[in-house]
């Protein structure tokens, strides 16, 4: 395998620091609960800190939902179900759901800002990617509210109910407009649940729902960790769970819920396949390599972590591959320079570095950028394994963070087995010049969304979700409607 | 003096008996024997298993006209053999009217089913208009391998009520057929093997369905268990479904026909593909 030690890139690159300024934003210090657009103090009475991952300093402290606080939420959402949201036609709640859109649109920065401080992603992502995409998730969805007929061929458009929505710690704002415009447009009220190390967009997301004159308990934000979820789940008055994270907890809530009447989707982890054939455009394929794994630090349930390189082109994208990770800034997320910001928390970089462990132990050849990183907070330089096989566990687990594996192949029906062996089915990436043969290997990948030429890119209109242990059910499109409709 | 038919399972496209050498026996409402059937195990399930995942690559990529022939052609036998599913259904204790009833239901649901096979894609499909340069559509694919336990009541029509919108979309199955009516089952595998269905696409169990089902849910090849209300069954079915995250789905309507039999057991898939986008002449002239 290729033995490039030349790429050590010798060019400084050293900005000058370039920080967002965070004068304009509001936070409190101390958060309640969310419940019939009332903060609520919690019944525990008990609060836990939200820190900044790349500094290590408290944020704000976070009210700590326990199950009798979840019960205030669902009823509030029972009642403001039966008595409010049921009853509106389409047409209304399309506008309560437009205008929540609009008035994010207006405090679009302030939510970057807040986003990159609570959860370490390079202001570029946040501002660029996640607060957009969270505003026009809500303005796709609010025109569905109304035409709701068109989704589903042969059947009635029904509301399940209320709907509880557990979202994880990667895409924050964006997790919470994912589960709440959808479930909004098709007549469902809300009890949604931030993860702990992220609660703050989704805090402040209530505030625009109250601003917006949402019906009070139409969206209800509970706070806490996996005992507040627990409490969403076991609830008997919930119709619907929507879950994203791991898939170890997904399958919890499966177990959790079965027998009952509760219907549920789940968007589960992943080890996506990240293909490069021979014929592929290089520098194009390097970039897109670089932005499936390194993309928000590798926090990506979709995250192209399983590199596939045609061997006769192996040497040269590698090599490419290392002086091109020299060049990425890692560091400050408030920074626009920085390409990668901070490890969400310190249990998820310990996470990261036992991956890394066991990769060396294991035997695989590892490479890490040799960039400096802050002496305070969470960070972790983009690394890489060549020599991989299959049976690494390197190979085979979710790392959710910036740690690529690297194999090679030879013919199509290899990478296409390689590719689909393992027990998820999430995503996949395909790099060739050959549209037959990108026609091939879409249809033949079991994964639920297939990228060519191309990595990592999201729509309100495209749907999202997995084939196997990666979860079932899709977000985003008219596909996701059928997930809040009977 | 007539002959008596020897039931047997059907698994990858051939007759054998459960290796397990079990059976029971089958009386019609005077108490006397109609057929001892076999009583398949869990190894029965694997070896089907096994036989529906080899059977898929091949279904699952054959053109939706080609399916939509071949399910035609279904109806075709199972209608030249009507005398023989009438009487079945008779002897298993139903009267002569509604047995031509069921049997005829079951003819219209195979040719229902043969229409939608090229036509559901276009429906439940979407191009979508993302606000990037890039063509983005969502498509459906079949599941996998399917398993099915069969209703107890209407035993021919709840059978292909539950299969012929599986394997329309591509899937492969593994059924575990009536327990108490299972003979229609079987003959109605004679009508498959003589139709152009691949060996392996459909395979029908006879047995108990609290030993079957479980052994389908509990199974890691198989991507989603579909049945009618199974009672107590339920939860337990459910929490073995857990393991590989195989998609349930139960049907109180389970002799009804409709669009979401088939997409159902679908995925939906969505591809993004860069457009050139380099400027200067456009489309306007």
């Amino acid at each position: 395998m290729a033995k490039n030690t030349s790429t050590k890139n010798t060019a400084e690159w050293n900005y000058a620091a370039s920080p967002e300024s965070t004068s304009h934003i509001r936070l409190e210090k101390k958060y309640q609960l969310f419940i019939n657009n009332e903060w609520v103090s919690p019944s525990s009475k008990k609060y836990f800190p939200s820190t900044n991952p790349a500094s290590e300093e408290v944020l704000a402290e976070i009210a700590w939902a326990n199950d009798v606080d979840v019960d205030k939420a669902v009823k509030a959402a029972r009642k403001a179900y039966q008595e409010v949201w049921s009853k509106l036609s389409g047409a209304e709640r399309g506008k309560y759901i437009y205008r929540i859109a609009r008035m994010m649109q207006e405090r679009a920065r302030e939510f970057a800002v807040i986003e990159s401080l609570d959860c370490g992603k390079p202001i570029r992502e946040s501002r660029d990617v996640d607060v957009p995409l969270a505003c026009n998730h809500f303005f796709y969805y609010a025109g569905w509210a109304d035409k709701l007929e068109y989704a589903m061929p042969h059947k009635k458009p029904e509301a399940l109910g209320v709907a509880g929505q557990i979202i994880p710690w990667n895409f924050p704002l964006l997790m919470a407009a994912w589960k709440i415009a959808p479930a909004l447009a098709a007549g469902n009220t809300v009890v949604l649940k931030p993860a702990e190390t992220t609660s703050l967009t989704a805090l402040k997301l209530a505030e625009i729902i109250k601003d917006s004159g949402l019906p009070p308990g139409v969206v209800n934000i509970v706070t806490g960790y996996g005992d507040t979820g627990a409490a969403i789940v076991n609830h008997p008055d919930i119709d619907k769970i929507a879950f994203t994270g791991s898939t170890n907890v997904g399958k919890i809530i499966q177990r959790a819920i079965a027998g009952t009447h509760k219907k549920s989707t789940l968007e589960l982890g992943g080890k996506s396949a990240n293909i490069i054939f021979d014929d592929a455009p290089i520098d194009q394929a390097v970039e897109g390599i670089v932005n499936g794994i390194f993309f928000n630090q590798g926090h990506v349930c979709c995250a192209g972590s399983r590199l596939f390189v045609q061997e006769n082109i192996a040497e040269r994208v590698i090599h490419k591959l290392k002086s091109r990770m020299e060049s990425l800034y890692v560091g400050d997320p408030l920074d626009k320079n920085t390409d990668i910001g901070a490890i969400n928390s310190k249990e998820q970089l310990e996470t990261i570095e036992k991956y890394i462990r066991i990769g060396k132990e294991e035997g695989a050849e590892i490479y890490q950028s040799q960039c400096a990183i802050p002496s305070k907070g969470y960070f972790c330089r983009p690394t890489l394994f060549t020599g991989v096989s299959q049976s690494h566990v390197i190979a085979q687990e979710e790392i959710f963070g910036p740690v690529l594996t690297i194999q090679t192949f030879r013919t199509v029906d290899e990478v296409i087995q390689k590719a689909n062996n393992t027990p998820y089915g999430l995503a996949a990436g395909v790099w060739t010049d050959k549209g037959s043969r990108i026609f091939n290997l879409t249809t033949k990948l079991r994964a639920g969304v297939v990228w060519a030429n191309t990595y990592n890119k999201f729509d309100p209109v495209s749907p999202f979700g997995g084939y196997k242990e990666s979860g079932f059910g899709r977000e985003g499109g008219v596909h996701g409607l059928g997930a809040y409709l009977k | 003096m007539n002959i008596l038919k020897t039931y047997k399972i059907y698994i990858g496209g051939a007759f054998p008996r459960t290796e397990s050498g079990r059976y029971y026996p089958i009386t019609d409402s005077k108490g006397n024997t109609l057929a001892n059937v076999c009583l398949s195990s869990r190894k029965d399930v694997r070896n089907a298993v096994v036989a529906a995942r080899k059977a898929f690559g091949g279904w699952s990529e054959k053109t939706a006209f080609n399916r939509g022939q071949i399910l035609y052609r279904i109806a075709e036998m199972l209608d030249g053999r009507k005398g023989q599913f009438i009487d079945e259904l008779v002897l298993q204790g139903i009267s002569k009217s509604k047995a031509d009833k069921e049997f005829q239901q079951s003819v219209d649901r195979l040719v229902y089913y043969a229409g939608w096979a090229d036509k559901y894609q276009q429906i439940a499909s979407s191009v979508n208009p993302v606000s990037s340069s890039h063509f983005n559509f969502s498509a459906l694919e079949p599941m996998g391998v399917i398993g099915i336990i069969a209703p107890q009541e209407n035993s021919l029509l709840g059978l292909i009520s539950l299969v012929i919108p599986a394997i329309c979309g591509g899937n492969t199955v593994v059924v575990a057929a009536s327990e108490s009516h299972p003979l229609c089952s079987v003959t109605f595998a004679e009508v498959l093997h003589s139709s152009d269905v691949p060996g392996g696409v459909v395979n029908i169990l006879t047995g108990k369905v609290a030993e079957l089902a479980p052994a389908l849910a509990a199974h890691m090849d198989v991507n989603a268990l579909v049945s009618s209300d199974l009672g107590e069954l339920q939860k337990p079915l459910a929490l073995s479904c857990v393991e590989n995250l195989k998609r349930r789905f139960t049907y109180m309507n389970s002799d009804q026909q409709g669009l979401n039999f088939v997409t159902d057991l679908q995925e939906v898939k969505t591809t993004w593909h860069p457009i050139e986008s380099i400027g200067g002449a456009t489309s306007s002239y």
